[in-house]
């Protein structure tokens, strides 16, 4: 962990430019499964990283050496909120229906042929946005309960309450699922 | 579905799993990263012309252009990286720019500052 504050800009910078080399591949996922299509996961991660540019300097003397992942998905976070509110509107569909795109850097390709992994990212897009974004970070980026709580703004125990609800209940909409299609076969 | 949670939690993983940014964005968003440090260096520039007649202004854009410039070497490393280009290739053309930066300094010092 570096905790000493950059001495001039050249440093700020280049501290910067690090993380955003160690954690573009994570805005970019959050992003993308918040919003559910590429086009907006790029909006979004863009701007993500110029807001995180502007305060950088800030962040960096606030967090007294902690990492800075919470900070940058918090930022996605708010952005992401901002992008539904400003346009009415809210992911409509599981991840760009699981499987219609065939872009080469999409996880589509993972899941095509899965119907199980297909249920399970349709059950995502169903839970209540706190929940959602809790088992994208938990999953899709690999974070701790004490991250997810500081980009989440809540305490670790919480979180942790959280994050079980959220499985469990997506564990229940899937099963769901399974019982509808079994029904209709 | 009747699988325990650890193994849901498995599949959930899988579902879940990380996604790489194209390739455009990575150049995009680096190239704009960049440009916002070059935008600075030209406001630097502007900055200079007006503030050196007054000579406790002196000293700054000298320090602020080697900063500018270092500043710019640092983002220009993503985008080096991202487009395959030589590190040795934008260190010139920094250099060129710091060259640049410098010298016009240097003239402008020399136009403002009574001969002795």
């Amino acid at each position: 962990m570096v905790d000493q504050q950059p001495r001039n800009k050249a440093e700020l910078d280049a501290r910067f430019a690090e993380l955003y080399r160690t954690h573009l591949r994570d805005v970019y996922s959050y992003s993308y499964y918040r919003v559910g299509n590429h086009h907006d996961a790029e909006d979004l991660t863009e701007q993500t990283f110029l807001q995180a540019y502007r305060h950088f300097e800030r962040a960096l003397r606030e967090s007294n050496g902690r990492p800075l992942r919470p900070w940058l998905i918090r930022i996605a976070h708010n952005l992401a909120a901002n992008f539904y509110r400003d346009r009415s509107r809210r992911p409509e569909s599981a991840i760009e229906d699981a499987g219609m795109l065939s872009a080469p850097h999409t996880t589509e390709s993972l899941v095509e042929g899965r119907e199980e992994l297909k249920a399970i990212l349709a059950g995502v897009q169903e839970l209540p946005d706190d929940r959602r974004e809790a088992l994208i970070m938990r999953f899709a980026l690999g974070m701790d309960n004490r991250e997810i709580a500081r980009a989440m703004g809540r305490t670790d125990g919480a979180t942790k309450v959280l994050l079980h609800r959220a499985i469990r209940q997506l564990e229940g909409l899937v099963s769901e699922s399974a019982g509808t299609a079994a029904e209709r076969s | 579905m009747s699988a325990s949670a650890p193994d849901f939690e498995s599949l959930l993983r899988e579902a879940l799993s990380p996604v790489d940014p194209p390739a455009d964005l990575v150049q995009r968003l680096e190239s704009t990263l960049v440009s916002l440090t070059e935008l600075a260096q030209d406001e630097l520039d502007s900055w200079e012309l007006s503030a050196m007649r007054d000579p406790r202004n002196w000293v700054r854009p000298a320090a602020a252009a080697v900063v500018g410039v270092s500043a710019g070497t640092a983002l220009v490393a993503l985008r080096v990286r991202a487009r395959h280009r030589t590190r040795r290739q934008q260190s010139a053309s920094l250099l060129e720019l710091a060259g640049r930066t410098v010298r016009d300094v240097a003239d402008e010092a020399r136009r403002i500052l009574p001969d002795h």
